[in-house]
């Protein structure tokens, strides 16, 4: 036994007064924090296998614990701090890539934080959403070049015709999808709930690249199948069971980074639905093989537009990188009919803590520069916009829109409302919510019909939030909204940040 | 009349109905005086585990209650009104027929005071037995047969 130079993280924090040994706890962690000690009749716990994720503390009915950080003092350094000390001892350890799950959570600007949403006064009247018509309805897929409207005489006089064929579109109630969580990473428990949700609200989850589970295939209307570098369960059949194809170039939290889903993993029902045999690593490479060009993705775009006729919008998911901008232009160009940009705050499943903490861009930054840049060269109008990457309010989202967002993607955010509590231990697959992991005794843990209910509920919540922002604004329509840099003003942003974000600083007036 | 459903498959054996029905089943009805203070509170659910698989089972209030036919005392009666199969544990002479009959396996001996069989009354004076009200996950249902 070498000895371990890193401490544990948290302490748990057991009032003996409230225990009364029920052994919910012991039952509850799969991490083997809790142990009931017969001979006693007391329930220990030993605080270095704590991941912090409160489920203990969640379900304990006296409320006798509660976890704290467990803070060891190192002496004080600006330059070394303790994180980066913890890691190197661990790697000395281990000898490893440090692994983590979920997004980065250093403390880079959030320049959501920054921006100011506007209202209205006197000049011109704010809405109140309860009494008047207030539209939050969006529609995702390329628009037309210009309206092509013809008057045609009828026999109670003339009328005019939409005369444009409108290229495929998706209709969401709220301008809010699902972000891309596979089956695989995530449980069919927490994919069915996520998938409901979508379908019941009226938006769209998507599958993530790990195929589409036979018991899913009935929410096809408001499904957005991923075809990712791996190829994973994709073939004509899981095309066509969706309502769009959304092609994975990258991933907010691992930019330039394929995926590698253990064996360990690949069950019975993982690997029919992933096509792969039971038991194999699958491996996602780090590029598609056959898109080493705007051309070549040109050539994958209009291969999957012919495998689902034409009938479907298809879209391209990049990380927010550094070249954000002219890339975006160069999937327009190559014939997306949506662009997903996921910003470096955007979670995972697993990913090396390196790349998450220090690759890729805010996603704020990159929204604003797409938008710009895409208005500048005038084909703004033929893609639609999707950006994810840690919108965590309904805030965010209109902030979003404001900045000339279509629609914004959650993940993160979704996982919360099914109970996660954000230790980063996805990769571990022992996820106490039944969330991330496939354990049955584990994923039984998250019953789909109160997650549903749940992310339902959180969807509700937000849209009466963004309406009464809308109203405030003087706005009844979200469209009204899309690209308005109007009403943002930033606050504690040097020159440079405001010009990129293309927003006034609070206080300037027109 | 509305009985306890059960859904295995949302069942994680946190047994946290268990705790809820001795507390509901003490003297003081506080759970850290129960389980402080008072011995051998009989839990009137019970949890079934084996593997993953678990479910947390009750008395099921058959319609035809072999419990009330086995019972020498009268003690086990089913109520005509709302169905519900009660021990009067004043009248329970504690012979245990009624454990033997029971099909379910739902009925225990409480040797704490008099012996007597104990049984779920379906929380009679609550709107839903506090097991159900008290399933993190929804795994037991209280509702219409």
């Amino acid at each position: 036994m070498v000895l371990k130079i890193n401490q544990s993280e948290f302490e748990i924090d057991r009032d003996k007064e409230k225990c009364i040994s029920c052994q919910v706890c012991v039952r509850q962690c799969s991490n083997d924090v809790h142990e009931y000690d017969e001979s006693e009749g007391t329930v220990l716990s030993e605080n270095s296998r704590c991941v912090g994720c409160h489920r203990c503390e969640t379900l304990c009915p006296t409320g006798s614990i509660k976890i704290k950080q467990r803070v060891s003092e190192f002496k004080g350094n600006a330059n070394w701090s303790a994180e980066n000390m913890k890691n190197i001892y661990k790697q000395a350890e281990t000898g490893g890539v440090i692994l983590t799950g979920m997004g980065c959570d250093k403390p880079y600007p959030i320049y959501w934080d920054h921006i100011l949403f506007n209202a209205s006064q006197v000049t011109n009247p704010s809405i109140d959403p309860l009494r008047e018509p207030m539209e939050i309805k969006t529609f995702i897929g390329r628009k037309p070049d210009k309206l092509e409207i013809k008057a045609v005489r009828e026999s109670d006089g003339r009328i005019l015709k939409f005369e444009n064929n409108l290229e495929p579109q998706l209709e969401l109630n709220i301008p809010v999808l699902f972000s891309a969580m596979s089956y695989g990473s995530i449980s069919l428990n927490a994919v069915k709930s996520v998938a409901k949700a979508a379908s019941e609200f009226g938006t769209f989850y998507n599958t993530g690249e790990g195929g589409l589970h036979k018991d899913l295939k009935c929410y096809k209307k408001n499904t957005i199948v991923q075809v990712a570098s791996g190829r994973f369960g994709v073939d004509k059949d899981y095309l066509n069971s969706g309502a769009a194809v959304e092609i994975k170039i990258g991933q907010g939290a691992k930019p330039g980074i394929g995926g590698h889903l253990p064996g360990e993993k690949v069950n019975y029902d993982v690997s029919t639905t992933r096509m792969i045999p039971e038991g194999s690593d699958a491996i996602s490479p780090a590029p598609h093989h056959d898109i080493y060009s705007i051309e070549d993705l040109a050539q994958l775009i209009y291969a999957l537009k012919e495998a689902t006729e034409y009938k479907k919008p298809v879209g391209v998911k990049v990380s927010a990188v550094h070249n954000v901008a002219p890339i975006a232009s160069g999937i327009v160009r190559a014939g997306a009919d949506f662009i997903s940009i996921d910003g470096f705050r955007g979670g995972t499943g697993a990913a090396p803590q390196v790349i998450r903490d220090n690759v890729g861009i805010p996603i704020e930054l990159a929204l604003a520069s797409v938008d710009i840049r895409l208005r500048e060269e005038g084909i703004r109008h033929k893609v639609s916009l999707i950006v994810g990457g840690s919108i965590r309010s309904s805030a965010d989202v209109i902030k979003a829109i404001a900045l000339g967002a279509d629609a914004v993607y959650i993940g993160t955010a979704a996982l919360i409302a099914l109970g996660c509590h954000l230790c980063q231990k996805c990769y571990t697959s022992k996820c106490n919510w039944g969330i991330a992991t496939q354990d049955p005794y584990l994923t039984k843990r998250l019953n789909p019909e109160i997650g549903t209910r749940r992310l339902l509920n959180l969807l509700n919540a937000w849209s009466h939030e963004i309406k009464e922002m809308l109203g405030g604004a003087g706005i009844n329509a979200i469209e009204s909204l899309r690209g308005n840099r109007e009403h943002l003003r930033g606050v504690g942003l040097n020159e440079k940040e405001l010009s990129i974000l293309g927003i006034k600083h609070a206080g300037e007036a027109w | 009349m509305k009985k306890i459903y059960i859904k295995e498959e949302y069942c994680i054996a946190c047994r946290l109905c268990e705790i809820y029905c001795q507390v509901k089943h003490s003297k003081s009805k506080k759970i850290l005086k129960a389980f402080k203070n008072e011995t051998d509170i009989l839990s009137r659910v019970l949890v079934e585990e084996i593997g993953y698989n678990s479910f947390a089972i009750q008395c099921r209030h058959c319609e035809d209650a072999p419990c009330v036919e086995a019972c020498i005392s009268g003690a086990m009666q089913k109520n005509k009104n709302t169905g519900t199969v009660t021990c009067d544990e004043k009248k329970c002479v504690g012979c245990w027929m009624c454990i033997m009959a029971c099909p379910y396996g739902v009925i225990k001996r409480d040797l704490s005071e008099k012996k007597v069989a104990s049984k779920c009354d379906l929380c009679g004076d609550e709107e839903f037995p506090v097991c159900v009200r008290n399933c993190p996950n929804e795994a037991l249902k209280f509702e219409d047969v």
